[in-house]
């Protein structure tokens, strides 16, 4: 019993751990959006290439926080019961 | 209560091959490309030069956004790529869009946009090769210096990854805060109507009214602006990699 509370405890805590992923992004897309505000204010007239570069960037400074969600995913659903498994 | 996230349920298992399970997401992908295609035939059909109609209209201007997308990222020489990024862009977007009415999204199934993925790496690895040769394919990976080599297959295997891990995370984040916003609107609606003394109370706490309006704005985000965007991202960078493949 006392091994699957360890098991379980140590899941639920990774995954909380695993979300810390979410800041990177987080600061990395305000800054990016942050600068392309910058450059629309700058030149107005290309506001449309701006847009989808800077949503494309977004979509990539994005993966590091959407690995860090699958990874808690897993912990939560799929490791439980594969390291209760292995017990 | 009772928070339910769950992936997608497995409906019945072929016996071929020991066993291929058939899974939601495979049913609602296979009902998604049968209305594309019952959609493209019903917006091609009667298609005329002069005095066109409202559906005609439609079409072209759907046929033209994607011929300037393809083109303006990969050039004038990549114009046979239109219909497979649109297939692709419509295929992403609908099945999406599919969990508006409540169907379980092929999208938020790993396996459905990591073969995506490994299509697209497939085309990627192909127009190296092409570009190159298979020798010039094989000395690529070389670059700058030979210690490169197994970082640069890394970098390489981590395209498909990440292309399909991007979008899959992207939507199952979304249904995953849906369904916990859900959860707590329900907790409080009883935390906020139970106080109420006596029948009242217990009528107005089990009646969920804070459920009705907010979780609406949170999926005008996620299912409507979170599906075009990731089907944009993903055809956007379909393409980018594609060109860049050509260009090396």
């Amino acid at each position: 019993m006392l091994d699957k509370a360890i098991v379980l405890a140590g899941c639920a805590i990774g995954a909380g751990l695993a979300l810390i992923a979410g800041i990177g992004p987080g600061i990395g897309e305000g800054y990016a959006v942050g600068q392309a505000c910058a450059a629309i204010g700058r030149q107005p007239e290309c506001k449309g290439d701006v847009t989808s570069t800077m949503l494309l960037g977004c979509a990539i400074a994005e993966t590091t926080g959407i690995y860090g969600f699958v990874t808690g995913l897993l912990l939560i659903f799929a490791a439980p019961r594969m390291f209760i498994g292995m017990l | 209560m009772n928070v339910s996230i769950e992936g997608a349920r497995i409906y019945t298992t072929l016996p071929l091959f020991g066993g291929i399970p058939i899974t939601a997401s495979m049913v609602n992908a296979w009902v998604v490309m049968a209305i594309i295609t019952g959609l493209c035939i019903w917006l091609t059909r009667g298609l005329k030069v002069e005095n066109i109609g409202k559906r005609q209209v439609v079409a072209e201007l759907l046929v033209t956004t994607c011929q300037k997308f393809v083109i303006g990222n990969m050039g004038e020489r990549y114009a046979h790529f239109v219909p497979f990024i649109g297939a692709l862009f419509s295929i992403s977007a609908l099945c999406s869009l599919s969990s508006l009415v409540g169907a379980f999204p092929a999208t938020a199934d790993l396996s459905t946009v990591l073969s995506w993925a490994v299509l697209v790496f497939g085309l990627i690895t192909y127009t190296k090769i092409k570009t190159n040769g298979f020798v010039g394919y094989l000395k690529g990976f070389t670059t700058p210096i030979a210690v490169f080599t197994p970082f640069n297959i890394i970098s390489e295997l981590a395209t498909p990854i990440s292309m399909g891990f991007r979008h899959f995370g992207n939507i199952v984040s979304g249904s995953v805060i849906s369904t916990l916003l859900y959860a707590a609107l329900a907790l409080l609606n009883q935390a906020v109507f139970g106080w109420l003394p006596g029948v009242l109370g217990e009528v107005l706490g089990g009646i969920p009214f804070l459920q009705l309006g907010i979780p609406a704005i949170l999926s005008i985000y996620f299912d409507v602006f979170g599906s075009f965007m990731q089907a944009f991202i993903f055809c956007m960078l379909t393409t980018l990699y594609i060109a860049n493949a050509a260009e090396e």
